[in-house]
């Protein structure tokens, strides 16, 4: 179910609208409160739900992880670093808390200095790794894996490969 | 210029019973107004809904101390300070803008019931223009650079969309007219031109109550004290708790956190919501 915004709680600030990766997030004309312009084209990533300062958002979760009628709100904290979620099954005895790190450095504490990076060799532009890739992706000391590179082909019309 | 009483001029040509009526009008036009949008909105039903819905999730009744402790906490700070922007500009300028107002209209009420006919009336007129002045100020600010319009939407700030800004419109030009009135006083034509936009506008912000978001007043106290009681009773409208993450408790349930974060995580600062939202 895509979101929806409480209006007594939005105050319209427009972080939502900012966020939204779909650009669906607006704010009303009249009511200078927020609304989602386009429920169809809202997949629930819950960026705005998470974004809102005053939890004015919420979204009704899939069917996938908790059965429907359920109750899923989330708060996340940037000065603590983490962000709580609390679902609710609709039989109102399941109540389930979550909490998880989001960062574990202060924000803007640890971004890269990549101008103090030498640039790449000729080896490394010339490599399907992408610049910085991490090296637990590689799997081994060579190149990534690949279909060619692991004795596969794709098969035609079918999700997979033999 | 700033301590003269711009009614006394004003009572030369009408009389300070039409001025009264006036203010009488205005004042019936905001209840009215008022009204007719609680009616339409169907907040008070809501708000009873909404309550009920809270009282079957709280975990604990609330008494009657902790009721009026949280309704002065949330005059105290939703209403006195505007504590509920997270914007630091945005909440000046909302407190400009709201004192401006309340001095602007509660002197002029003074002035013209009490000072109608009297060329001193003490510190009012000063305070009737220091009002307007903040008004103008706050409004100005909001108009130009913080309305969400301009500042997510990217609408320039010379689109009017209609019922949407009758209401910072009225709040702004009245002040505005109402100030190039009092400073033109005794020019003739262009003083009444002024006389007359100042009336017209202020009749445009008493009387589109309805329209407008005039009545955001008195329903967002109403809200935010809600919004005090849902957190006070534990029903918290299904949010998650307020972690405290160097309680033992907390880190033995949530491992996660003293494994990633250690046992005393630091203050990690505003993150995004530092910046303001202008990416559109």
């Amino acid at each position: 179910m895509p979101t929806f915004v409480y209006m007594t709680r939005c105050d319209g600030c427009g972080q939502c609208v900012d966020i939204c990766p779909s650009d669906i997030m607006h704010i009303d004309k009249v009511t200078r409160r927020a609304y989602n312009i386009e429920p169809n084209m809202c997949w629930e990533c819950y960026s705005c739900v998470k974004a809102c300062p005053h939890q004015a958002i919420d979204c009704r979760g899939y069917a996938d992880f908790a059965p429907l009628g359920h109750s899923v709100r989330v708060k996340r904290d940037e000065e603590k670093g983490v962000i709580a979620w609390r679902i609710k099954f609709r039989n109102g005895k399941k109540d389930m808390d979550l909490l998880a790190p989001i960062t574990t450095k202060p924000w803007g504490t640890a971004i890269p200095k990549l101008s103090d990076v030498p640039a790449p060799s000729q080896e490394q532009r010339d490599s399907q790794l992408l610049f910085n890739e991490p090296r637990y992706i590689r799997m081994d000391d060579g190149d990534i894996h690949t279909l060619k590179s692991n004795g596969l082909k794709l098969v035609e019309g079918v999700e997979g490969y033999s | 210029m700033l301590s003269s009483n711009p009614f006394y001029e004003l009572s030369t040509f009408i009389s300070p019973a039409i001025m009264q009526g006036y203010v009488i009008l205005m004042v019936l036009l905001v209840i009215g107004g008022t009204i007719l949008d609680m009616m339409h909105k169907k907040s008070p039903q809501y708000f009873f809904e909404n309550a009920k819905r809270a009282q079957k999730d709280a975990k604990r009744t609330l008494s009657g101390g902790e009721k009026a402790s949280l309704a002065v906490q949330t005059v105290v700070n939703e209403v006195l300070t505007s504590s509920e922007f997270k914007r630091i500009r945005r909440r000046i300028s909302h407190l400009f803008t709201m004192y401006g107002f309340v001095i602007f209209v509660a002197s002029t009420a003074v002035l013209i019931f009490g000072y109608a006919t009297e060329a001193d009336a003490g510190i009012w007129p000063f305070l009737w223009h220091l009002g307007a002045l903040m008004l103008c100020f706050g409004g100005y600010w909001f108009w130009f650079f913080i309305r969400v319009d301009v500042s997510a939407e990217g609408v320039k700030w010379y689109n009017f969309n209609g019922r949407g800004d009758v209401f910072i419109v009225g709040l702004i030009t009245m002040p505005t007219f109402a100030l190039l009135w009092s400073a033109t006083l005794g020019s003739g034509s262009l003083n009444m031109l002024f006389f007359v936009l100042f009336i017209a506008c202020s009749t445009v912000l008493f009387g589109t109550v309805f329209w407008s978001k005039f009545a955001h007043m008195f329903f967002k106290p109403a809200a935010a004290y809600q919004k005090k009681c849902i957190m006070a009773d534990g029903s918290r409208e299904g949010l998650p708790a307020d972690y405290d993450l160097t309680d033992p408790a907390v880190q033995a349930k949530f491992p996660d956190i003293p494994e990633y974060m250690g046992t005393n995580p630091p203050n990690m600062g505003p993150g995004y919501s530092a910046e303001r939202p202008s990416h559109y």
